[in-house]
């Protein structure tokens, strides 16, 4: 009833002992996520909170605790080497929330991780919740609520208004992902909604994009192409001035292209739904289930 | 393509000319000036014909007036004279280039761009040269060669050997020599983290030289930790000064048009509060986002930016507190308002991470506060249009 994590994940932290690892640790851990393991290199034997082993590699941590996930809190600067030792250790699924990883850098992990067979989220990411089951990441839990809605998103805080409006209107979610801000990063739209539609649990998919790239407009083809469940969308980035980058790297419209007009249309094409404020959801999909 | 995807730090002509002249790339001659003696001086020391160009971050120089030929050194002189303090698209000149001119047999384009959908920097070559290439891409098509680059590997020879043939499809000596070029050109992106690097015109002149007359380079800001060197090129002239403020701050600022200032947690968030802030008939002044960890020193600065905006009538804090506490922003609008008092009403969204600390903090200090989305926006909005008491 999820997709890419659940109640049986995992999990190890990379970047256990730091200032947001450990804290974002012990809310995973208060959450009921299976975490463990942890690595810092150089802290390999000690314990986390008395009880998660720490380790000096992925690939030693791996080992002894037979982990599928990961998840990076390490540094920009080191991002890119945390996520290749994670793939090349056979970690089947990696979360890296690490915000501010220099974009070259992605252009070489990116070809590397397909070819181990692993999936990467973000980085620039606030992870995904599996609600009641598990969450990766920093997505508040007590804003969620188990269900079937799908969610998908660039943002960070506008997932959790968009989740928070769903479980007030007693709209639980099925799994909330956030694939995160970045121009190249390891999971797209069109990867959650593939899962979303595979899910038997996922009755309808809540997707919030941004203005800047074409990532929104192909998953709209891919929902009209390719999908059942019905989706219905939102753009954050009308007000927007072209040419200057709201924030996320990838938020930026260039030209004519990438604004949230082009990009609501192509929803339309689509027959997706469109929620013009993040509460619209909440009518738009009920509307539609 | 999505031309400007990553943008970052834009650097002046000159300095991305010096960047790629220290990797091999032929560039003639020359050195910036800030006044008309120094422009003189280094057209004397060049000899001959020089070219005088605007140095600011924006197209259309030549346009402008920006760009001028000048036969002597004298003239040169008087060029950058009237070149300097001149106005391009709102931007004060502060610099020209003096470099020596080159005679044009024919222009090209090459340029390596960060594209989304490959995920990988793609080389864009084409014949038609020294104009936009937008414009390239638009009419002619066809005239553009496209190439991603795996940067495990690099750009290889037989690559760069590709590219050059399509430029110069019978001149085998001239495509070794652009070859040569674009190798370069992809160290120097690569070398120095570039979303960006471009050459327009590479020009072929009567003699069969190949020369890089333009060049572009914009850095990713993600990358500047690792780059002191090129933190230094920033040139805060060339921007909107509140914007450099908050840069300071640790702050992602930019200024709009409207009166109803935004203070917000999370970019998308932010997009999200500036839309509903039009969808309720208001005009958001500015996007500001404050980031994730937050400490309340952020909210002071963050106040102080939006303040300082006089067509600013009312401030609108939205923030779902994630990895920030709302605490924490609590407490940076107690301590910024004591500080400086307030003389604009303030309407505050709270909801999220120790909501109900927050809330108390606000209250004990006579703020009131709403932990809907919807009633906050609406409530600026009728604020800004109306004016109104302070909360």
């Amino acid at each position: 009833m999820s997709i890419f994590i659940d109640r049986n994940s995992t999990v190890i932290v990379q970047g256990i002992t730091g200032r947001d690892g450990s804290f974002h640790t012990k809310q995973m851990i208060e959450y009921g996520t299976r975490i463990v393991g942890g690595v810092t290199p150089g802290k390999g034997g000690q314990k986390f909170e008395g009880s998660v082993p720490v380790f000096n590699t992925v690939h030693e941590a791996v080992k002894a605790t037979g982990a599928n996930t990961s998840v990076i809190y390490v540094p920009p600067m080191y991002a890119a080497d945390a996520i290749m030792e994670a793939a090349d250790a056979g970690v089947a699924f990696i979360v890296a929330i690490t915000e501010g990883v220099p974009v070259n850098d992605m252009t070489r992990v990116h070809p590397f991780v397909k070819e181990k067979g692993a999936r990467l989220l973000g980085p620039n990411c606030p992870g995904l919740i599996t609600p009641g089951q598990s969450k990766v990441g920093i997505i508040p839990g007590r804003i969620c609520t188990p269900g079937s809605i799908g969610v998908v998103s660039r943002s960070g805080t506008l997932t959790y208004e968009v989740v928070y409006q769903l479980t007030r209107a007693g709209m639980g979610q099925s799994t909330c992902v956030g694939i995160g801000g970045d121009p190249i990063n390891g999971t797209s739209f069109i990867d959650c909604l593939a899962a979303f539609e595979a899910d038997p649990h996922t009755s309808a998919v809540a997707m919030m994009g941004e203005i800047g790239g074409t990532d929104e407009q192909e998953a709209a083809e891919f929902v009209r192409t390719r999908m059942k469940k019905p989706v219905v969308g939102f753009i954050a980035g009308q007000t927007a001035p072209p040419g200057r980058r709201m924030g996320h790297a990838g938020a930026i419209i260039s030209g004519s292209a990438g604004t949230a007009a082009e990009k609501l249309e192509s929803f339309e094409k689509a027959g997706m739904g469109i929620a013009r404020r993040p509460i619209e959801f909440v009518e738009q999909l009920r509307a539609r289930m | 393509m999505d031309h400007q995807s990553g943008e970052g730090v834009n650097i002046h002509e000159f300095q991305a000319k010096e960047l790629l002249r220290a990797e091999g790339v032929p560039i003639p001659s020359g050195d910036v000036a800030t006044t008309a003696e120094q422009a003189e001086a280094i057209a004397r020391k060049i000899g001959g014909m020089v070219v005088v160009k605007a140095q600011v971050h924006t197209g259309g120089r030549g346009k402008a007036g920006g760009v001028k030929l000048a036969k002597t050194a004298s003239e040169a002189g008087q060029i950058a004279g009237k070149i300097l303090g001149m106005q391009i698209n709102g931007l004060t000149v502060h610099q020209v280039l003096v470099t020596a001119a080159a005679d044009i047999a024919s222009e090209a384009y090459v340029g390596i761009i960060l594209d989304r959908a490959s995920r990988k920097p793609v080389f864009m070559v084409s014949p038609a040269g020294g104009i936009d290439i937008e414009e390239v891409a638009a009419k002619t098509p066809e005239k553009i060669m496209k190439l991603p680059i795996d940067t495990r590997y690099g750009l290889q020879p037989y690559q760069a050997s590709e590219l050059g043939f399509f430029l110069f499809p019978d001149d085998v000596k001239k495509v070794r020599a652009a070859s040569k070029i674009m190798m370069s050109l992809y160290q120097a992106f690569m070398k120095h983290d570039a979303s960006l690097a471009e050459i327009n015109p590479l020009v072929v002149t009567p003699a069969g030289e190949v020369l890089a007359l333009d060049a572009k380079i914009s850095i990713d800001d993600n990358a500047l930790d690792r780059h002191p060197d090129l933190v230094k090129l920033r040139d805060e002239t060339a921007e909107e000064p509140s914007e450099v403020d908050a840069r300071n701050s640790s702050l992602t600022f930019i200024k709009l048009d409207g009166n109803v200032g935004c203070v917000v947690n999370g970019a998308g968030l932010a997009m999200a509060t500036m839309d509903l802030v039009k969808y309720y008939g208001g005009e958001p002044a500015n996007f500001l986002d404050i980031g994730g960890s937050s400490n309340p020193e952020k909210v002071v600065n963050a106040l102080r930016i939006i303040t300082g905006d006089p067509s600013v009538k009312v401030i609108l804090f939205n923030i779902f507190g994630g990895i920030t506490r709302t605490d924490d922003v609590a407490n940076g609008i107690v301590t910024a308002t004591r500080a400086n008092p307030l003389r604009i009403p303030i309407v505050i969204r709270l909801t999220g991470t120790n909501e109900e600390i927050a809330m108390k903090i606000l209250k004990d200090n006579g703020f009131s506060a709403s932990s809907d989305m919807d009633e906050a926006v609406q409530q600026a909005v009728a604020l800004a249009t109306k004016g109104g008491k302070a909360a």
